[in-house]
């Protein structure tokens, strides 16, 4: 193992896997010599050339459909999409045309690309360029939705997402992309599959469910609980939201009794609605000790001033609260 | 350029099947036989067979709302397209798709598409494949006057166009979208001058002409491999409704007629005659048969299992 960062771990499963395979092609807004607009992509062009990685005009529209008739037709393309707030530009031929291709003309073709976008707030970008959306993407049959938390799952998923046969929106987390932890060497490849959550702390008196950069937040909040004595906290991060790995939720929330969910989205209709319904609408609903309860950033666009920024998403303060309420 | 024989027939044949196509599934729907909606191509014959029959196989095209004859001049089966219009199992998209999604992908055809404009972005993206892959081959994008107002029309032009991908987009311009007519939804008369815009060629010409729609394409298709994508705008029209509740409040009974005496079907009918490549007796026996190949396709789409509910979750995702 070594420490690489989160940018470079999407770089890296990015140029192995073009390595390997000429039908992947990489196309963007700035991705190109500038290396993308948080520096993902620095040195694929120099390395893979103008061919397969392109720099597009800023087009998120037919940047998302182009790469939905390229999937259709034999490449596997990956496209970037500079800020998931602007999959909203993209968002008919995502949700209309790659998501529904194969459903909807009965089964002929599939559209295997990957939409790369970072997500959420906390680097004083406000309104426009700070959302978490993947409540949007993950309510759309056809899609498949990540979101990793760490370099290391970064790699893997992408690498999984790279193959896999649908359009999978792959939402990162600004905030992380310099964050290091530990990555396997080059040579050890390795992939995670979609649909895995990963318990990243064992515990016994409560379960806290979350996904993104909220993973790191929640699991220093389980650390100090440990330490004080008070409880011993559970943290699963599901990784992908679609597919969901129910199986390994349920299967906590009967072993600790106390379900909290936490994400950086506005609650309102966020995906902590459906984690939630998870756990009550199945046999673990018996074995709760407490009401499921959420955690989920305010319901109020991202605003600019960095107090009011850290403020409207879950802090260490809020989940502290939110356990202590359950406990 | 005079066009082989074996041409005329298959340009006008596919004209007859396309007529009948729409005139039988049309008549399914009085018999309340059509669960959703449908847009019949009636009077615009030429421009999808024209174009359609212009290309190979492994081109591709990406169809719109309004586009059988764009399917049956890609080859598709009229079996196979009657039965999804009825709903059915055996239909092209399994009776999930319906006539707004026609597709044969073993024929080129990316599918038809319910969002106007909705193609583009994707045709875009089929060209892109060809071009990587060093094809011989082109895409067709069809869409229409009102997806020319659409944003992605904008966005694909300019990726077209700045990538160099071989591309015909095929604007068939019947002059209304729905019920707004083009003269109140864009301030120009000629739709192909938008191609300037883009620094590529743009071309109008009159979409009832099959003929000359054919070789305009076979031009085309060679422009677009060397220069990169073009704009070529089909004036035609539609004589029935929008869809199937349309009261036509829009435009004058004179208007239409005056279109239907400029029908495509007509006109090349009367121009094989006048050339002496094909005699009476054998247009009329061409178009018997297109009636009786649409009759067994209505029999077979009608004789055709219903889809099961137990399927529901197939090919929502692929393994």
């Amino acid at each position: 193992m070594r420490d690489i960062t989160y940018a470079q771990a999407i770089n890296e499963a990015m140029s192995e896997e073009m390595r390997k395979d000429d039908s992947i092609i990489f196309f963007g807004e700035d991705v190109g010599i500038y290396g993308g607009a948080f520096g993902v992509s620095r040195g694929m062009f120099e390395e893979f050339g103008e061919e397969r990685v392109r720099d597009t005009p800023i087009s998120e529209l037919v940047i998302t459909g182009c790469a939905a008739g390229a999937a259709m037709t034999g490449l596997r393309p990956i496209v970037e999409i500079m800020f998931s707030d602007f999959m909203m530009l993209a968002m008919e031929q995502l949700a209309n045309q790659a998501a529904k291709n194969r459903f909807q003309f009965g089964g002929q073709g599939s559209v295997p690309m990957v939409l790369r976008t970072p997500g959420g707030s906390g680097t004083g970008a406000a309104e426009q360029h700070s959302q978490s959306l993947e409540a949007l993407v993950a309510h759309i049959p056809g899609l498949k939705v990540v979101i990793p938390s760490t370099p290391y799952d970064a790699k893997g998923l992408l690498k999984a997402a790279i193959h896999d046969n649908n359009p999978v929106v792959f939402i990162e987390q600004k905030l992380l992309y310099r964050v290091k932890g530990p990555v396997p060497e080059v040579e050890e490849t390795y992939t995670i599959p979609l649909g895995v959550a990963d318990v990243k702390r064992e515990g016994t008196d409560l379960t806290i469910i979350t996904y993104g950069r909220m993973v790191q937040r929640c699991l220093t909040v389980a650390e100090q609980f440990a330490e004080s004595g008070e409880a011993n906290i559970e943290v699963i991060d599901i990784r992908t939201l679609v597919p969901l790995d129910k199986e390994t939720l349920i299967k906590s929330a009967k072993k600790t009794g106390r379900v909290l969910i936490v994400h950086e989205a506005c609650q309102t209709g966020g995906f902590g609605g459906e984690l939630s319904s998870t756990i009550v609408e199945s046999d673990a609903f018996f074995y709760l000790d407490a009401p499921v309860k959420r955690l989920g950033g305010l319901d109020v666009p991202i605003p600019y001033n960095p107090q009011l920024e850290a403020q409207v998403v879950p802090t260490e303060e809020k989940i502290i609260a939110a356990v202590r309420e359950l406990l | 350029m005079k066009l082989p024989k074996t041409v005329q027939k298959e340009l006008h044949y596919k004209m007859l099947l396309t007529r009948e196509f729409e005139q039988a599934a049309a008549k399914l729907f009085i018999q309340g036989k059509v669960h959703g909606t449908a847009h019949f191509c009636i009077g615009e014959e030429a421009t999808g067979v024209g174009v359609c029959s212009a290309l190979e196989k492994e081109d591709y095209i990406t169809q719109t709302h309004r586009g059988h004859n764009q399917g049956i001049g890609k080859n598709m089966d009229i079996n196979r397209m009657m039965a999804e219009f009825l709903g059915k199992e055996t239909g092209y998209c399994k009776g999930k798709g319906g006539c707004m999604h026609i597709a044969d992908f073993s024929v080129g055809s990316l599918g038809a598409n319910g969002i106007v404009a909705g193609g583009m972005p994707i045709a875009t993206g089929a060209a892109l494949s060809q071009k990587y892959r060093k094809s011989e081959n082109i895409t067709v994008c069809f869409f229409g006057d009102g997806a020319a107002n659409e944003g992605a029309f904008h966005e694909s032009l300019n990726l077209a166009s700045v990538w160099k991908l071989p591309v015909i987009f095929v604007c068939t311009n019947n002059y209304y979208g729905m019920s707004t007519h083009i003269n109140k939804s864009m301030n120009i008369e000629d739709i192909s001058i938008r191609a300037t815009s883009y620094g590529i060629k743009g071309l109008a010409l009159d979409g009832n002409d099959v003929v000359t729609i054919y070789e305009e394409t076979k031009k085309a298709k060679e422009y677009v491999k060397e220069h990169g994508p073009m704009l070529m705008v089909l004036n035609t029209y539609r004589w029935m409704g929008h869809s199937k509740s349309d009261s036509q409040l829009y435009r004058s009974k004179e208007e239409v007629e005056e279109w239907k005496d400029r029908c495509p079907i007509k006109r090349h009918r009367e121009y094989l005659l006048e050339n002496k490549i094909f005699t009476e007796k054998e247009l009329d026996s061409m178009h018997e048969e297109a009636a009786a190949a649409v009759k067994a396709a209505v029999e077979f789409a009608d004789n055709s299992p219903e889809p099961k509910i137990e399927n529901i979750f197939d090919d929502v995702y692929a393994d």
